[in-house]
């Protein structure tokens, strides 16, 4: 399982969200997902990463209220420590 | 070999692969190059003679039990083959079963039974295979399904909604994973030469413009040709092949 350091989880975010085709210079935590071009199907993959890699579940219901880059990774960040 | 050159290193898993259609299909991608899990729910023996067949000729294959009606199959189905040949990247949903009679007297045994098997299993699988597929920007799903699940064929309503399903559930999935470079498509037998339907008369034969029943090599042929890298722009279609049946 992957270290829950939080710029760790930011930057592995980064990377997956750039394989999904979004502009590395415009990732940063206040970022939404719209303005990335990230969609629902890359949203399905970056949860399973999450799940891989940290251990974590990231549910339908709870992606619903995570606007930004930020948002997940302090998700991620908080269950990954508990 | 084909086009093994040109995909990433993984594997296929055919449901239902110990004999008939599923064993003939486990063959031909074993001659385009994947490495082969072999799904069996009883016969053992089978299983292992694809297995035995495949290697002989130079393949890799590996025989896989589950039942895939069982909600926890595809945690045991893809560990083993994702060890020993990598991620699964050809999965054929061939697995299915008929249990025939007229709407009022069905059973919901029956009707629950058909549809789990041939509809709901299919969909678990494929959910868990999307996983490496999605990763790998890969991927070739082919259900089997049947030009019942597109024509009336009464005392198979059961068996006809699980194939309907089972082709709009293609066309689904197919549209909402495409851009990862994953197909989803399927074939629609019509009368094949296999145990599930040798109680079927030869009048029906006659419905055929061929005249004659397919074969699994037939129906393999064309599976093998959906989940070849030819057919990377062929997806959500479901293809017909039952000799002119339903033209």
């Amino acid at each position: 399982m992957a270290t829950a350091n939080k710029d760790d989880i930011q930057e592995r975010m980064t990377e997956a969200l750039e394989s999904f085709g979004a502009d590395r210079e415009q990732i940063k935590r206040e970022a939404d997902w719209e303005s990335l071009d990230v969609d629902s199907l890359d949203l399905v993959e970056l949860a399973q990463i999450v799940e891989e890699e940290y251990g974590v579940q990231m549910k339908e219901e709870d992606m619903k209220n995570m606007k930004t880059v930020g948002d997940a990774v302090d998700f991620v960040s908080e269950r990954a420590k508990s | 070999m084909g086009d093994s050159n040109d995909r990433p290193a993984g594997c296929a898993l055919v449901t239902g692969a110990s004999r008939g259609i599923g064993a003939a299909i486990a063959r031909a991608l074993a001659e385009d190059g994947w490495p082969v899990g072999v799904n069996y729910r009883k016969d053992a023996e089978g299983a292992e003679r694809v297995v035995e067949e495949i290697e002989s000729g130079g393949g890799g294959a590996l025989a896989v039990q589950a039942d895939i009606c069982d909600p926890a199959a595809a945690d045991a189905l893809f560990p083993p083959l994702e060890e020993r040949f990598g991620p699964v990247l050809v999965l054929v949903n061939n697995a299915g079963m008929r249990v025939d009679g007229l709407t009022p007297q069905m059973e919901d045994e029956a009707w629950e039974k058909v549809i789990d098997t041939n509809l709901s299993a299919a969909f678990r699988i494929t959910r868990r295979a999307l996983r490496g597929m999605m990763k790998a920007r890969f991927g070739r799903i082919v259900n089997i399904a049947s030009i019942v699940g597109q024509r009336a064929n009464p005392g198979q309503a059961n068996y006809a909604a699980s194939k309907a399903g089972l082709i709009a559930f293609t066309s689904t999935v197919a549209a909402e994973v495409a851009r990862r470079s994953v197909t989803v498509n399927a074939v629609a037998p019509g009368l094949v030469e296999t145990e599930l339907t040798e109680d079927i008369g030869d009048e029906f034969l006659r419905a055929i413009p061929a005249r004659r029943a397919g074969t699994p090599e037939e129906i393999a042929a064309c599976v093998r040709f959906l989940a070849s890298e030819a057919a990377s722009y062929v997806n959500g279609t479901t293809l017909t092949v039952d000799g002119g049946m339903t033209a």
